[in-house]
């Protein structure tokens, strides 16, 4: 909740307000990445640069989908399609929790009124992976973003370690406006002296939440997604497997496998050891293609394109 | 002496690491510290939520030592001289003095003096070595450093008497100035010694250094805003440890909730505030039920007296109790037992099935156990099958320590005609979960509890899972104990070897099963070859099913041996319940040893047997037999010991003795099929004077072969009586 005397961030403005703050720490303010992923993290700008010994300081919003999480627009809190804001400093600056609480301030938490808390919470994502330690952020006893330090990504130990803050967008600003049904959340103020009408959460995504579980839940073919699974698969091994290995586009499809799997597991066709062994898959992929990248950056000590 | 203080300054340490890791750090240092010479005294160690703090008084320089080393006599070998000056760190051999001694003669000592070194300079040795190696039970690496600690390092102060002692850690270098609360009183403040950084922290840096304090101020401002409005706290010792980690300045506010959440089980809220939320729970003073309220701690005081804290705090408890309220609804969308089937989706241990699995061996087992348990055997049937069915239950999903319970609420809810023992027996069959935990005694729930111990204990016998020192990754030593204590606290007779081997029965037939399928043989019709547990000892009945369905030798190679060890293991656990108690484990080895294997008898035994020992009789007989038993061993040694007659004793005190063990035979057979141990022991006792007799006046090994073969067939049953008892062999005295 902002301060009083301000009018609380919308949807857009509160994505806005973290790109140019971020973006003023020295961050690259990058796009998404035009694939389906579950999580910020997922996005190379975070699994694979984090890697190796260059520093690399970006922010981005990424789209993430967890299929088995929609409801058919009818959960006020729950969506199958959601934005992730992602930060990641290599390497992590020393005052990187004082920037972090700064952030809060630029989108109007007043931390006067509204108590921070750092929680411990240590996050892993077997499917890449990647472990690190650090904190849940409550505001008030909700969380409002994840911050990890990185110690290991695609099962190698980091000699330079990230610091990772995701800020679940949705839920922030929900926070923020104060309102308890994300499909209520303003995305877009109305503009008067152009008569541009307000905006809301639900105008740009409830039918796409609608569709989308019905899709995810009902009419996703099988058959065809396991196909997609395995030629996913086949292209990342086939790709790593060259005499010069291209890590980058076989990462794309290891990320094409991870959505696939998560596909199959909302539909129900996956049972419990599958499960452990579908992971397993797409981790080895994810591996093959942190290994491959580190080596192919190891090769590159000049600005190859100078 | 001067003060010594010392801050370590980083960012938030996890809650629950923070006490031990004061505790090691001032042991670390007081250890360090006095090995390097210093006395320490008063020393005092501060944990929170960013800092570790320790104070203690030590002196400036540790002292000078003078330290003599001998070496070797006047006039040895060059060598010799050399080794010894390389020792000592000498240069020449004149820097030795030479000592007398009138058995060695002349020899050479070094005096080595080592001077005192700067306080300040074995501190700045001491702590890098400390924190480069600090027990953390997690730690991690931060930016470009390869240093590990809990989470990055910001600062350190390090004084020795009012100055800065200089050293860095992890490219953190020591200084005077500390940082305060965030919101606060950041600071920086630079500070001269303990009582003034206390002092400035508490003050302007609103920080509460001693979490001992913070603790007894969350409790004390929990209970009064509570009384404010006539409720009272749900105390919780744990939460309130965490809490006092969790807040530098801790402002304790009185939340409140729709009292329709009222409707879920109280331990579900409870639950929900206390692990997902951190606040304590709070009821109404009169009923003594949940009222719609909650304590949260807040690490700071904002400017609307916490209304805002308390009101987000409050939307994020609701959105929770929401979503259990959703869950339970979900939940009981179906009856419990129809959860039974997916069960199967949840495996136990990959080796030994899934849960669903399990529930079916442990319903046969229940089923069979039963009659003997004083349990209706259909019933234990049906609370063991229903018993996990709430794992795959939302609630439990959420909340895992509510397993039992849920399915207990569950079934009583949708049963009109609900028999209360299957439901009491869903609830406490995971009973005891630990050393203080309680022991369930309804029967029903008893056989449940037991045959679910035993089937996780067999099931990983059978694979060979088994315990390794500290490892105990399945719990199998809790279950092992709960198995004895369920045992002895309800008194169950049952001989628990034969109980063992039984249950051996499913696991050997699912690897046998596994093998066939394996060969794509048919399995279905094991089915069909398997007996009912008819008149046959369980023994006979396993290897019969075993070498039925295909490999008898499974059964004499593994299921023996295996079944020998897990009995074996019980029995250590037994030994580890009864020592508590005060009890001898040699008597228990000395019980064992007869091949007894129910435990309610052999506790009986041994306990009798323990307080015969106590008495003059008991220490004079075990003293007896053991002269009994020496001979005899001694004289098997020669060869096979003769057989006597016993008819024809020569020596009045020989005649006495075999009066006196005729008559006291039938007494302790008697005694012991009624299991009267301690009358046994009196009938035993009775022979105490005429062994004592025998001993003082007969010669056992007489020069007379008859009488000698006679002596020592007596003596022989003296000794094989005993061992009705117990065999005194292993017991120690």
């Amino acid at each position: 909740m902002a301060k009083n005397d301000t009018k609380p961030l919308s949807f857009q403005g509160l994505i806005l307000t973290l790109q140019n703050y971020w973006a003023a720490q020295g961050c690259v303010i990058l796009q998404p990445f035009d694939t389906e992923v579950g999580a910020g993290t997922l996005h190379p700008a975070t699994v694979l640069r984090s890697l190796g010994p260059k520093p690399w300081n970006v922010a981005y919003v990424q789209p993430s989908r967890r299929p088995a999480d929609g409801r058919y627009g009818e959960n006020p809190n729950r969506l199958q399609h959601y934005y992730q804001f992602q930060v990641i400093m290599k390497p992590n600056p020393k005052n990187f929790q004082d920037l972090y609480l700064g952030s809060l301030d630029a989108i109007g938490v007043d931390r006067d009124l509204h108590d921070i808390r750092f929680v411990e919470d240590d996050w892993e994502n077997p499917t890449v992976g990647a472990w690190g330690l650090g904190w849940e952020v409550w505001c008030d006893g909700m969380e409002v973003s994840q911050y990890t330090y990185f110690q290991q990504v695609g099962g190698l130990e980091l000699d330079m370690v990230s610091g990772e803050l995701t800020y679940g967008l949705e839920r922030l600003a929900m926070y923020v406006q104060n309102v308890d049904n994300v499909y209520d959340l303003v995305f877009t103020e109305a503009n008067e002296a152009n008569g541009t009408p307000e905006v809301l959460y639900g105008d740009v995504f409830h039918q796409n939440e609608v569709q989308q579980s019905t899709y995810n839940f009902e009419h996703s073919n099988t058959e065809n997604t396991l196909k997609k699974f395995e030629m996913a698969e086949q292209e990342c091994m086939a790709l790593l497997a060259l005499d010069n290995p291209l890590p980058l586009p076989a990462y794309e499809h290891a990320l094409k496998a991870s959505h696939l799997f998560n596909l199959l597991d909302a539909r129900g066709v996956v049972s419990p050891t599958q499960r452990q062994e579908y992971i397993k898959r797409v981790r080895d992929l994810a591996k093959g293609c942190a290994d491959a990248h580190v080596k192919v950056e190891e090769t590159m000590t000049e600005k190859a394109w100078s | 002496m001067a003060e010594f203080l010392f801050e370590i300054f980083c960012e938030e340490i996890p809650a629950r690491m923070q006490v031990r890791a004061g505790e090691d750090l001032s042991k670390a240092l007081v250890d360090g510290l006095k090995k390097a010479g210093l006395t320490v005294e008063k020393e005092h160690c501060y944990t929170g939520p960013r800092r570790l703090v320790f104070t203690a008084d030590i002196p400036l320089r540790s002292p000078d030592i003078s330290e003599e080393r001998k070496g070797p006599r006047v006039g040895s070998p060059e060598q010799a001289l050399a080794g010894f000056m390389r020792g000592a760190g000498i240069s020449d051999i004149s820097e030795a003095q030479i000592r007398t001694d009138p058995k060695k003669g002349e020899f050479y000592v070094a005096v080595i003096e080592k001077s005192g070194e700067e306080s300040s300079a074995i501190i700045a040795d001491l702590i890098p070595a400390i924190m480069n190696n600090f027990p953390w039970p997690k730690s991690m690496k931060s930016g470009r450093s390869n240093f590990r600690w809990v989470r990055p390092l910001q600062s350190m102060v390090c004084l020795l008497d009012g100055k800065v002692v200089e050293f860095e850690v992890g490219g953190v270098a020591t200084g005077n100035t500390t940082e305060g609360h965030r919101r606060h009183g950041k600071g920086p403040f630079t500070v001269k010694g303990f009582d003034d950084y206390r002092k400035q922290l508490e003050g302007k840096g609103h920080v509460m250094v001693c979490s001992c304090e913070r603790k007894a101020k969350i409790l004390e401002d929990a209970r009064k805003a509570c009384v404010a409005k006539g409720l009272e706290l749900v105390e919780d010792e744990g939460l309130l440890n965490e809490v006092a980690g969790l807040a530098e300045w801790p402002v304790v506010i009185l939340g409140d909730m729709d009292p329709s959440f009222l409707e879920l089980p109280g331990e579900v809220i409870r639950l929900s505030m206390r692990t997902h939320q951190k606040y304590f729970a709070v009821r109404d003073p009169k009923t003594g039920k949940l009222a719609p309220n909650f304590i949260v701690v807040a690490n700071q005081d904002a400017p609307d007296g916490g209304i805002e804290i308390a009101k987000g705090n409050s939307k994020v408890l609701s959105a929770r109790l929401a979503d259990a309220q959703f869950f339970q609804s979900e939940d009981a969308k179906k009856q419990l037992i129809e959860y039974y089937e997916k069960l199967d989706t949840v495996v136990f241990h990959k080796k030994l099935g899934s849960i669903k699995d399990k529930a079916e061996r442990v319903a046969a087992l229940a089923y069979e156990l039963a009659p003997k348990l004083g349990a209706d055997a259909e019933a234990a049937k049906q609370a063991a099958k229903l018993a996990k069915c709430d794992l795959v239950t939302n609630m439990v999903v959420e909340f895992t320590s509510l397993q039992g319970q849920i399915g207990a609420q569950m079934y009583r809810a949708e049963q009109s005609d609900e028999v209360e023992s299957i439901a009491v027996a869903i609830e406490e069959h995971y009973k005891p979960q630990g050393p203080s935990d309680s022991v369930p005694t309804n029967p029903v729930a008893v056989t449940v509890a037991l045959a679910d111990k035993m089937d996780t204990l067999v099931g990983f016998w059978a694979i060979d899972e088994k315990p390794t020192g500290s490892k105990d990754p399945f719990a199998l030593r809790r279950a092992a104990l709960g198995l004895v204590r369920i045992i002895l606290e309800n008194n169950v007779r049952l001989k628990l070897g034969d109980l063992v081997m039984f249950h051996f029965v499913p696991f050997a037939r699912m690897q046998i099963g596994a093998q066939a399928s394996a060969l794509k043989s048919d399995s279905v019709s094991l089915e069909k070859v398997i007996p009912p547990l008819a008149d046959l000892t369980v023994d006979d009945y396993a290897r019969n099913i075993l070498s039925k369905i295909g490999s008898g030798r499974i059964f004499d190679e593994a299921v023996v041996p295996k079944s020998e060890d897990l009995l074996a293991f019980i029995i250590d656990r037994l030994k580890v319940y009864l020592r508590e108690k005060g009890i001898r484990h040699d008597l228990i080895d000395a019980v064992f040893a007869l091949g007894e294997d129910d435990l309610v008898a052999i506790v009986n035994r041994v306990e009798a047997l323990q307080s015969f020992l106590g008495t003059s009789e008991g220490e004079n007989l075990l003293a007896g037999y053991k002269r009994a038993a020496n001979i005899l061993k001694a004289e098997a040694k020669k060869g096979d010991l003769p057989s006597g007659e016993i008819g024809t004793l020569s020596q009045s005190e020989a005649r006495d003795l075999q009066q006196s063990l005729s008559k006291a035979k039938p007494e302790i057979d008697a005694a012991l099929a009624s299991e009267s141990y301690s009358t046994a022991m009196t009938a035993l006792s009775e022979l105490r004077g005429p062994i004592d007799a025998f001993f003082e006046n007969v010669m056992v090994v007489a020069e007379d072969e008859t009488e000698r073969a006679n002596n020592l067939r007596l003596l022989g049953m003296i000794r094989d009586t005993a061992r009705q008892i117990a065999d005194f062999e292993l017991i120690s005295g």
